[in-house]
């Protein structure tokens, strides 16, 4: 399969990338890693008439503590962000989400902003940020600003980002020790997960991402809310499905889908809890 | 667009269309058709080869990625004087491969997985190796074939 004719320009700065996708507009894209708009330009599903080669923003590949947030430069490759020291201090569920992504090709090519940016929420990694209360960076032509994770997805592969904006940064709360558990319940090791957990406790406070479950990535804040008013793990976890709006899809009913969104927060709170 | 991609220490400048895939590019530009194409959606891995080192899936990469970069492929492993890379005589011995349509992919995606974890655990190896389909089922040996190498 064969992407549909495009043009081709390599940015050398996020500054000139910003300006090019002015130049070109909505029918132009970021180039990141290329692992999710690739396979999608390739079945015909996008069609950009002009692609913007950010992989080469090497200044934007970096891991580094900031104070209480790990900051991650927006082109760090899911296999840096799996075995960074850093992250195994102070984001470990982070570090863990990102080793599920793909599989190790994948996984040297695919970046963190990239996933993303790109937001489909059956990705590993719009849930675990957001789990996390992540904060994201924007950049665009007039400066930079930052997006809550929770104000980010809009809807089906939709992002508050602008269509001149880059994301660059993404700012992750240090973990403080928290307890955790990523849950991915899928047919084959590589795939996309058909329902996803990740999960964090510390003393009354938790955050729980749900993958697949909504056409955006779900913070299960009502199962949070239990938690901290006192339910047990078992009728916490029986809140997980609220706010969720899971499609039918070959490998399961919205039923099932549902079934192991309360199981899977169930696993991962258990899990975090010990 | 002209793209220049360094192919197992050989230098090629094509003049290629931006979308042209960099596997196309490797097996009908430069002529190295070892390299396969399986499912052509990055899930079989049979088009696994080293870029700069390190394992990617070339049905999805463009060409124009690549451009400038080092790239290794099934045909770069053995020795000038034919003689196996130790995981190729790994695959070998161990009977790692019956069709054959996987190892190419197989064989860059183990080296550069002991590259990263010189001595893995079969259960490493295994989850190393999720990226690669068999479509004979013959991961028994593939795996030993691998912690084999490991050992060499």
């Amino acid at each position: 399969m064969i992407p549909a004719a495009f043009d081709y320009v390599r940015a050398e700065s996020a500054e000139e990338a910003i300006s090019l996708i002015g130049q070109h507009g909505d029918e132009s894209k970021f180039l990141a890693g290329g692992h999710s708009l690739l396979p999608l330009m390739k079945l015909r599903l996008a069609q950009p008439t002009v692609l913007i080669d950010i992989g080469r923003l090497t200044d934007l590949s970096y891991i580094r503590e900031d104070g209480d947030v790990i900051a991650i430069g927006a082109m760090t490759r899911h296999m840096d962000v799996e075995n960074s020291p850093v992250l195994a201090e102070h984001a470990p569920l982070l570090a863990h989400a990102a080793s599920h992504v793909g599989d190790p090709q994948v996984r040297h090519r695919g970046t963190i902003g990239g996933s993303i940016a790109h937001s489909d929420s059956a990705s590993d990694l719009p849930a675990t940020t957001l789990a996390l209360g992540a904060t994201y960076v924007a950049q665009g032509p007039n400066g930079t600003r930052e997006i809550a994770a929770g104000d980010f997805y809009k809807g089906f592969l939709t992002t508050d980002l602008a269509a001149d904006e880059m994301l660059t940064e993404i700012r992750v709360p240090k973990m403080q020790g928290a307890g955790w558990s990523f849950q991915k319940f899928n047919r084959r090791a590589q795939d996309w997960a058909i329902v996803g957990v990740a999960a964090w406790r510390r003393n009354g406070d938790s955050g729980i991402g749900l993958v697949n479950m909504s056409s955006v990535p779900v913070l299960a804040s009502g199962v949070s809310s239990a938690l901290s008013g006192g339910a047990s793990i078992e009728d916490a976890a029986a809140l997980a499905t609220e706010g969720c709006d899971p499609t039918a899809d070959l490998n399961a009913s919205i039923e099932y889908r549902e079934h192991l969104a309360r199981i899977l927060t169930k696993r991962a709170l258990e899990a975090s809890s010990s | 667009m002209d793209v220049t991609v360094t192919i197992n220490g050989q230098e090629h400048t094509y003049d290629v269309e931006p979308r042209t895939l960099l596997v196309h590019y490797i097996r009908e530009h430069a002529g190295l058709t070892g390299t396969n194409i399986g499912c052509d959606t990055s899930s079989c891995g049979a088009c696994s080869i080293h870029l700069e080192g390190e394992a990617v899936k070339s049905c999805t990469l463009l060409a124009a990625q690549a451009d400038g970069l080092e790239v290794r492929t099934i045909e770069g492993m053995a020795a000038e004087d034919g003689t196996l890379h130790p995981m190729q005589q790994a695959f070998m011995e161990n009977h790692g491969l019956q069709c054959g349509y996987c190892t190419p992919g197989m064989v860059m995606a183990a080296t550069s997985l002991l590259d990263e974890n010189a001595n893995p655990t079969e259960e490493e190896v295994r989850i190393g190796l999720e990226g690669n389909l068999c479509r004979c089922t013959g991961y028994h040996n593939i795996v030993k074939s691998v912690l084999a190498a490991a050992n060499a």
